[in-house]
C-alpha cells in the first residue's frame, strides 16, 4: 500500500458555501467510492475560499494565495492505495470534476 | 558477421522486448531487468558458439537473464534493497525458477509478458515523449543514443528523460500490468497513439534532411503487429496496423530521385507496395465489420481507398468524404476537418473547400499547424487566385523545417502556376 494526496482545485477563489446542497452531498458520498475501489481515507480537508489566506516567503508575509492563478486549491484528502491506478481511479470519481473544477494525485513521500 | 553473431543480433531485433518483459517479472526493477537482459545477450556471444544456437534463443536468453536478476537480488537482499519495487499485485513471482538448469529448456515457452510492458511504458502518468521513449527502449531495445538520434535532442537528454519516467513508475507506483476491462479502450488509445507517434515522426521527420526516419517507421510497424498477435480481437488495434502499412505502402514514393517531396497525383503507383496494401485491405474489412468502426479503422479504409484507386483522378472522392463524416463523428478534431477539405474540393469544387477551411482558420488547435496554410494554398492556386496563393505557400514554408517539404514549398512559391 502507497499513500497519495488527492488536491482539489477549483475556479479561484473556490468558495465552497458557492455549492449547491446536491453538490456538497456528492463530495459526501465521494467517501463511498474510495472503499468501493480499494483505498482507505487517511485524512481530509476543506478550505476556505483562497481570499482569505495567507502566503509567507523570506521576503514577507501576503495576502493571498501562494500562486496567483485562475484555479487554486479547494481541498484535498490523502488516502492509502494499492497503486496508482487505483488512486487515479477513486481520484477520477471526484466531483469536482463534474464542478468545473478538477484534482491532482500526488504519491506522498515514504 | 558470423553464425552466431547474426542470430545475437536477430534475437535482438526480434525478442529484446519478449526477454525484458519476462525478465521484468522477476527483478520487479526496470533497470535491473535491462541490464540482466544486455548481459544475457552478450553471454549469448559466447555460450552459442561453444554449445551451438539454441532452438529457442528467447527461452535462452530469458532463463538466463532471469537467472542473473535472481543473483543480484540475492546479493541486494543482503544489503536490504533500497529501491521502491515494481508491484505486480495479480502473481507472485515465480521463485522455483532458479532450479531451473539454463540448456535443459531450450524450447520451453516463454510466457509472453510484453502486453505488461507495453502498458507500463504508455502509462497516461508518463509525459508523452517519455512513453514513447520508453517504449523504444525497453520494447523495442533501441539504444538511448539512437533514440535521442531520432528525436533529436542529446544522448543526455533523452538518458535523464528515462531515467525521470523509470523513477515515476516505481516511486508513483505505476503497476505493472495490463489494465482492467474497465480501463483497456482509453489505456489501449493512448498505447495507440503512441505507436502512432512514432510511425509518423519517422514516416515525415519533423526536421532534417530525410523525409523518412526508417527505423522509426519500422519499429511502429513491428509493434503494432506485436499488439495485434497479443490482443487479437481489438479493432482498433488492426486498424492502426492497416493504417501504417497502407500509408507506408508509398514510401518508396513519396521523393523523386532529386529528394523532391512528390504529390500524391505525381507519384508512381506502379511502385506502390501492393503485398501490404492487400493486407491493409483485409483488417479493413475486417475492422468495418459490425459496425461502428474507431478511429483507426476509418483513418485506415480513408488512406486505403487513396491507395487502391488506380490513379489519382480515379479515387472515389465521394466515398472519402463520407468516411471523413464518420471518422469526425468519432474524432471531432480540426486537423481531420481540415484534411477533409481536400476530398471535398474534388467533390465539391474548390470554392467549397476554401470556405469550410476559412472556418477553421479560428481553430487554436490549428494555430501554427503547417498543413493548413498549405491545402489553402492549393485551393487559391486552384481558383486562380495566384497572389494570395504564394502568401499561404510562404506562411506554410515558415512553419516547416523539413527539408523535403520546404523544398517543394519553395518550387510551388517560384513557379504558382504549374499545376
Amino acid at each position: 500500500m502507497a499513500q497519495y494526496a488527492i488536491l482539489l482545485y477549483g475556479k479561484a477563489p473556490a468558495d465552497a458555501s458557492g455549492l449547491t446542497p446536491e453538490e456538497i452531498e456528492a463530495h459526501g458520498r465521494h467517501g463511498e467510492d474510495v472503499e468501493r475501489l480499494g483505498g482507505s481515507f487517511v485524512s481530509a480537508f476543506a478550505l476556505q475560499p483562497s481570499t482569505t489566506a495567507v502566503s509567507i516567503r523570506a521576503d514577507g508575509v501576503t495576502d493571498g494565495p501562494f500562486i496567483d492563478a485562475k484555479e487554486v486549491v479547494a481541498g484535498g484528502y490523502v488516502i492509502e492505495a494499492p497503486d496508482l491506478d487505483t488512486a487515479i481511479a477513486i481520484a477520477k470519481l471526484n466531483p469536482a470534476i463534474q464542478q468545473g473544477g478538477g484534482v491532482e494525485v500526488r504519491p506522498c513521500l515514504g | 558477421m558470423n553464425a552466431v553473431e547474426q542470430a545475437v543480433a536477430d534475437a535482438h531485433r526480434r525478442e529484446w522486448g519478449l526477454v525484458l518483459a519476462a525478465t521484468v517479472r522477476v527483478a520487479r526493477d526496470l533497470d535491473l531487468a535491462e541490464e540482466c537482459v544486455q548481459e544475457a545477450y552478450v553471454a549469448a556471444l559466447t555460450a552459442w558458439e561453444r554449445d551451438s544456437i539454441p532452438r529457442n534463443p528467447a527461452a535462452w536468453l530469458t532463463t538466463t537473464a532471469k537467472r542473473r536478476a535472481m543473483d543480484a537480488i540475492r546479493r541486494e537482499q543482503a544489503f536490504k534493497s533500497k529501491l521502491p519495487l515494481l508491484i505486480e499485485p495479480d502473481e507472485e513471482v515465480e521463485e522455483m525458477e532458479e532450479m531451473e538448469p539454463v540448456l535443459e529448456d531450450p524450447e520451453g515457452v516463454v510466457p509472453d509478458e510484453r502486453l505488461r510492458l507495453i502498458f507500463t511504458c504508455c502509462h497516461p502518468a508518463l509525459a508523452q515523449e517519455a512513453q514513447v521513449a520508453l517504449t523504444l527502449r525497453l520494447v523495442c531495445g533501441v539504444s538511448t543514443a539512437d533514440i535521442a538520434k531520432a528525436f533529436l535532442v542529446s544522448e543526455t537528454t533523452m538518458a535523464a528523460r528515462m531515467t525521470r519516467a523509470k523513477k515515476k513508475i516505481s516511486t508513483a507506483r505505476i503497476p505493472y500490468r495490463v489494465p482492467a476491462a474497465a480501463e483497456l479502450p482509453d489505456r489501449l488509445r493512448g498505447v495507440l497513439g503512441v505507436i502512432h507517434l512514432l510511425f509518423t515522426t519517422g514516416h515525415t521527420a519533423p526536421s532534417g534532411a530525410e523525409l523518412v526516419r526508417s527505423e522509426l517507421v519500422d519499429r511502429s510497424l513491428h509493434l503494432s503487429r506485436v499488439l495485434r498477435d497479443l490482443m487479437p480481437d481489438e479493432r482498433e488495434v488492426w486498424g492502426l496496423l492497416a493504417l501504417l502499412l497502407v500509408t507506408d505502402a508509398r514510401r518508396a514514393t513519396r521523393s523523386g530521385a532529386d529528394g523532391r517531396l512528390l504529390r500524391l497525383e505525381e507519384q508512381d503507383r506502379s511502385q506502390w507496395d501492393r503485398d501490404a496494401i492487400a493486407e491493409a485491405h483485409e483488417l479493413i474489412v475486417a475492422g468495418l465489420r459490425g459496425g461502428n468502426p474507431g478511429r483507426y479503422v476509418l483513418q485506415a479504409a480513408i488512406a486505403s481507398l487513396y491507395a487502391e484507386a488506380p490513379s489519382y483522378h480515379e479515387t472515389d472522392w465521394a466515398q472519402i468524404v463520407q468516411l471523413y463524416d464518420a471518422l469526425l463523428r468519432v474524432w471531432p478534431s480540426p486537423v481531420v476537418a481540415l484534411n477533409r477539405t481536400v476530398p471535398l474540393a474534388m467533390v465539391a469544387g474548390p470554392e467549397v473547400a476554401l470556405s469550410e477551411l476559412e472556418l477553421l482558420e479560428a481553430e487554436p488547435q490549428l494555430a501554427g499547424y503547417r498543413y493548413l496554410p498549405a491545402v489553402k494554398a492549393d485551393l487559391l492556386r486552384r481558383l486562380g487566385r495566384t497572389e494570395e496563393a504564394v502568401e499561404a505557400y510562404r506562411e506554410a514554408l515558415a512553419l516547416t523545417d523539413n527539408e523535403a517539404e520546404r523544398e517543394f514549398l519553395t518550387g510551388r512559391i517560384a513557379d504558382p502556376g504549374r499545376p
